[in-house]
């Protein structure tokens, strides 16, 4: 694998050895080839960048915009509607401006709104961790906890219905493919979510109750005006698309991380108080960190790996960026206490994640109540068994056997 | 140690809040950070630190001359 010359455009995503072992690229991108050429599953060309500091500064850079749909761009997928990056949500929440909707939508998410939802979301987790054991072992944790929590979270944030989060659970992952499903399909599934989430917006029209979308509904910004109604739907599509299958991923890649080497899990049940500082460690060290960030620059930029000129497709690889020496001491080792540690797993600038706070409250909560409840948890399966989601924008497990 | 803070750059994380909430705090009508001590006690420096480092918005800056 390594002697093919680096001036051939690799194939993106890289391919990785195993579901809980980074691709054997990463480090060697990052000290031979920073700004990498890279050959999209459109069959276009990028740059993608593996660098700490170039990630960070590539992130928090407005040169480097979101137009995916810009012409001259690369596009990710060979579909027409481009999938999730230059989707209609996100040109009608670019439409809302994007700082203005941020700060409208970000009293949702404060750090004291955090500590009154976590009860909640504990409750939640110890139903499923109720429903898991009483499924008896082996189970798998996907289904039983990883999957449903984030989905109950945004509906319940959202007031969506409890008979809607099946339907929810599968648009999203629809939304979220890179090459599993069919163009049409994706765009049917579209369609079909938009419908439903108009349905719901009338809904709390009519009947306000104490959420997400009737609170948007009542309030303005600061210039006195209303967010529009396809900028409200497009907010709870936004939500769920990307606060659902990122955290339930991230759930049990979390636990498979703790597992395949116990004494990480065995070092938590000893001491909880470290769930904090493991909780940002995990997120460092995902080994799947799904696609990264496209960018695309409308004019020549200079980053410290070198010049990216205009017109230039750029994929910021979080993950990678994550495990560079230059940012990280031992950062090919996972250190459960490790502390400052700032890590991009939720990006960087303007655009970092929103819902960060709610990641984080949630995977706090779910390590939590598993070490509570279950001490003795562990992989039913070698953690080579495990298998990694192709072809899709984030990095997930298919399943994870798991007995107590 | 002197803190400043951007509210411009501000993306309303909560990370400060979170990290060290006697010296950040956030505007409820839009999770703006709100600095509520900007030049906090030496033993909540490693804290603040800690905020600084791992905003994603770089939007807390220190000067370590004050
Ligand atoms: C572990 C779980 C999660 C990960 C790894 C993650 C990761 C990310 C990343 C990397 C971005 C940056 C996109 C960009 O710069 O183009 C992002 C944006 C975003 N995330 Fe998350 N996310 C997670 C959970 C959530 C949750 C739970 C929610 C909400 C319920 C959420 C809502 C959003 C929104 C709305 C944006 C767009 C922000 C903007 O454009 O200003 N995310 N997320
Ligand atoms: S961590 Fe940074 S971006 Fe987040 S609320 Fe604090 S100052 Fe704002």
């Amino acid at each position: 694998m390594s002697d093919v010359p680096i001036e051939q455009p690799l194939d993106y995503p890289l391919p990785a050895p195993a579901a809980l072992e980074p691709p054997a690229e990463w480090a060697r991108l990052r000290q031979q080839c920073p700004v990498a050429r890279v050959k999209l599953p459109s069959g276009d060309e990028a740059a993608l960048v593996t660098r700490y500091e170039d990630v960070r500064s590539v992130l928090a850079d407005p040169r480097f915009t979101r137009e995916l749909n810009a012409p001259g761009a690369a596009r990710i997928i060979d579909t027409e509607s481009g999938g999730l990056f230059n989707s209609p949500v996100a040109n009608t929440l670019a439409a809302e401006g994007h700082a203005r909707w941020r700060r409208m939508v970000g009293k949702w998410f404060t750090a004291r709104r955090m500590a009154a939802l976590r009860p909640g979301i504990e409750a939640t987790a110890d139903r499923l961790v109720d429903g898991m054991l009483e499924h008896g072992q082996p189970a798998d944790l996907v289904t039983h906890l990883a999957f449903p929590l984030p989905v109950w979270v945004i509906c319940d944030m959202l007031g969506a219905p409890e008979s809607d989060r099946d339907r929810f659970a599968h648009w999203s992952d629809v939304t979220l493919s890179l090459t599993e499903y069919s163009g049409t399909e994706i765009d049917a599934a579209q369609h079909e979510f938009t419908a439903c989430l108009t349905d719901l917006v009338d809904t709390k029209r009519e009947q306000p109750g104490d959420d997400l979308l009737s609170e948007l509904l009542a309030v303005t910004d600061a210039e006195g005006r209303p967010m529009s109604d396809a900028g409200l739907v497009a907010t709870a599509q936004a939500l769920l698309v990307a606060g659902h299958e990122t955290t339930a991923s991230m759930i049990a890649k979390m636990v498979a991380m703790l597992l395949a080497d116990r004494r990480h899990w065995e070092r938590l049940a000893a001491d909880r108080t470290l769930v904090r500082t493991a909780v940002e460690e995990i997120l460092r060290f995902d080994p799947n960190g799904g696609f990264g960030l496209p960018r695309f620059l409308h004019e020549d930029a200079e980053i410290s790996s070198g010049l990216l000129p205009s017109g230039t497709t750029v994929v910021c690889s979080m993950a990678a960026a994550n495990r560079d020496d230059s940012a990280f001491e031992s950062a090919g080792e996972l250190d459960l206490g490790r502390s400052p540690n700032p890590h991009l797993a939720f990006g960087a600038g303007a655009h970092s994640c929103l819902g960060q706070p709610l990641a984080r409250t949630e995977l706090q909560v779910v390590l939590d109540v598993l070490l509570r409840r279950l001490p003795t948890l562990d992989l039913a399966v070698g953690a080579d068994e495990l298998r990694r989601v192709e072809g899709l924008v984030v990095g997930r497990l298919h399943e994870l056997p798991v007995r107590w | 140690m002197r803190i400043t803070v951007d509210e411009v750059k501000c993306c309303g994380a909560g990370q400060c809040v979170m990290v060290a909430p006697d010296v950040f705090d956030q505007r409820d009508e839009d999770g703006v950070v709100v600095l509520l001590d900007a030049e906090p006690p030496a033993v909540l420096r490693p804290a603040v630190h800690e905020a600084a480092s791992v905003c994603p918005a770089a939007a807390i800056a220190l000067d370590r001359r004050g």
